[in-house]
């Protein structure tokens, strides 16, 4: 019985949390699309600082894993494809499996990493210094004016994010590909345009957004639920990062799976 | 519930209360904080809300400006209920009210012009010059006249309290709100806080709140006060009635006596230690 209770409780704890999640995601997407023809225009400049942090700056490591992850892709790939003979699919592997999975799943840690933590962390300091009630009694909205500028920037930069990604994963895999398996290098960036269909490429974007609206979501929740002190605002940090991880592979499986079937026919 | 025939409503006229409450009760998790609270604030009046720690006072600041909803029972402010009105409306009150947080609460971002500056940009629709000047202006009446650059981290506590009433000055409430104006300063920076808020109810007839501890800080700025217990309204005042009431509670409060249960702990720890237990020593136990 004892054991019922935990698993119905535990349940509940995880339904209201997703809950929890989809209102802040929704008020965030409402006052991002819909508040300015409401008279409430979004603040554009704070949505421009966030775009550069959580886009820009993410460039250069972002760019050193995704090569990386190419050039392992390859490697993994032709261990496999050379038995047969067939080194020069190496090139549609790596393209393939860049752009419909890993592009946007590798992309998606790494912001995690860099941004959804960092929202936590600032929101969550914000919290437990009464920075949030304050703006309560100036009447502004911290959802509009912290959660939304960050909402903006990560629904757009995310998607950028990956197609950079899915580039430099390519490039990563061409080493490779010129190195051990006889291609030139323009011969392999055709061989992977070729093999690519804009399907792969738009499934894996849509997968982007929708881990932009998870990651802001989780992290900025995790921010305004901390209370206590300063070891609550570390605690919910690593709650946004390890909460964010999770979600991201459980919206990845959906949505690769509802691609799969309508991709059948 | 804005019924014509309502007696428990008070009066919205010019002359009314600024802030009603009645029978206000709230919660936390389940476990009551404040038991129903009812009292008036007047218009231009400084009240001051005493109590010791954990006697509900920051709740029933927080009810007040908002930020917690009451489980039972109405705030009225200028005339309106605060908590059965639309949240468009709420936010108007809002705007004709200023707080200033135990912390500053400014933010950390931004420097402490663009920190006073929010709420001007937020809700009118001012010229970037004018707010500037309004800025200059607020940060002159607290002291802080050439700090507008300064970011929040750069300030001494003093200052940040400072700054943080130019910000709630900033759209020029009628309702000013403190909560604990002068805990973590030394005594001569939170006379010269005291100072400031003598100085903004005679300059512009505020209607002033505060939430505080401290006696002496209470005794010289208050109109009046309430006492606050254990989330019960204990004794409601003038300055003089406070100091000449003859309620236990009361004079433990001005006379600095500690809570016996206090001295009951010390016993229980003695108890433990020399394992001697005194004759007739009640059970340990908190009273608050």
């Amino acid at each position: 019985m004892e054991f019922v209770r935990k698993v119905g409780a535990a349940v509940i704890n995880v339904l209201s949390y997703l809950g929890s999640l989809a209102a802040l995601g929704g008020r965030a997407a409402f006052s991002a699309f819909i508040g300015p023809f409401l008279g409430k225009p979004v603040r554009f400049r704070s949505a421009v600082e966030q775009a550069m942090e959580a886009g820009v700056r993410a460039l250069p490591i972002l760019s050193l894993i995704t090569f990386f992850i190419g050039l392992i892709l390859a490697l993994q790939s032709a261990y496999e494809l050379r038995r047969f003979g067939a080194l020069n699919y190496v090139a549609s592997a790596v393209a393939i499996s860049m752009s419909r999975e890993l592009g946007p799943l590798i992309t998606a840690i790494v912001v995690i990493g860099r941004s959804g933590s960092a929202f936590a962390a600032e929101i969550g300091t914000m919290k437990v210094s009464e920075e949030i009630d304050a703006l309560g009694t100036m009447a502004i909205d911290p959802v509009h004016f912290l959660v939304t500028p960050k909402f903006i920037a990560m629904v757009l930069m995310l998607p950028c994010l990956t197609i950079w990604a899915n580039s430099m994963g390519i490039l990563g895999g061409s080493l490779f590909g010129v190195l051990q398996a006889d291609f030139t290098w323009s011969r392999y960036i055709r061989a992977s345009l070729e093999a690519l269909f804009l399907r792969d490429v738009v499934t894996g974007l849509i997968k982007s957004f929708m881990f932009g609206v998870t990651i802001t979501a989780v992290g900025c929740l995790e921010g305004l639920t901390t209370s206590g002190g300063a070891e609550q605002v570390g605690r919910s940090t690593t709650r946004a990062v390890v909460v964010s991880i999770f979600l991201v592979i459980l919206v990845d499986l959906v949505f690769t799976t509802l691609f799969f079937f309508l991709g059948a026919h | 519930m804005p019924g014509i025939a309502d007696p428990t409503r008070p009066s919205t006229a010019l002359d009314g209360p600024m802030i009603s409450l009645r029978g206000l009760r709230v919660s936390y998790s389940g476990r009551e904080i404040l038991h129903g609270i009812t009292f008036d604030v007047q218009r231009g009046e400084t009240l001051v809300i005493l109590g010791g720690s954990g006697s509900g006072k920051s709740t029933l600041l927080r009810t007040l400006v908002g930020l917690e909803k009451p489980t039972a029972g109405e705030v009225w402010i200028t005339g309106k209920n605060f908590s059965a009105i639309s949240d468009a409306e709420r936010d108007d009150i809002r705007k004709k009210i200023g707080m200033s947080f135990q912390g500053g609460a400014l933010f950390g971002s931004m420097t402490v012009g663009e920190n006073v500056a929010l709420p001007l940009r937020e809700h009118t629709k001012l010229e970037d010059s004018t707010i500037d000047i309004m800025v200059r202006l607020k940060l002159d009446q607290v002291g802080l006249s050439g700090y507008e650059q300064y970011k929040p981290s750069q300030l001494s506590g003093g200052m940040k309290k400072r700054a943080a009433v130019a910000r709630a000055l900033a759209m020029d409430p009628e309702i000013l709100f403190f909560d604990e104006p002068s805990a973590g300063l030394d005594p001569i920076i939170a006379a010269g806080i005291d100072q400031l808020i003598l100085d903004l109810k005679q300059a512009f007839r505020m209607t002033i709140i505060v939430v505080t501890h401290e006696l002496a800080s209470a005794f010289l700025i208050a109109d009046r006060m309430v006492l606050i217990n254990k989330g019960d309204v204990v004794a409601l005042g003038t300055v003089k009635e406070m100091q000449y009431s003859t309620h236990p509670r009361v004079r433990q409060f001005m006379d600095r006596v500690p809570e016996p249960a206090v001295a009951q702990e010390l016993d229980y720890l003695q108890m433990l230690t020399e394992q001697q237990p005194r004759q007739g020593s009640p059970s340990p136990g908190r009273s608050r």
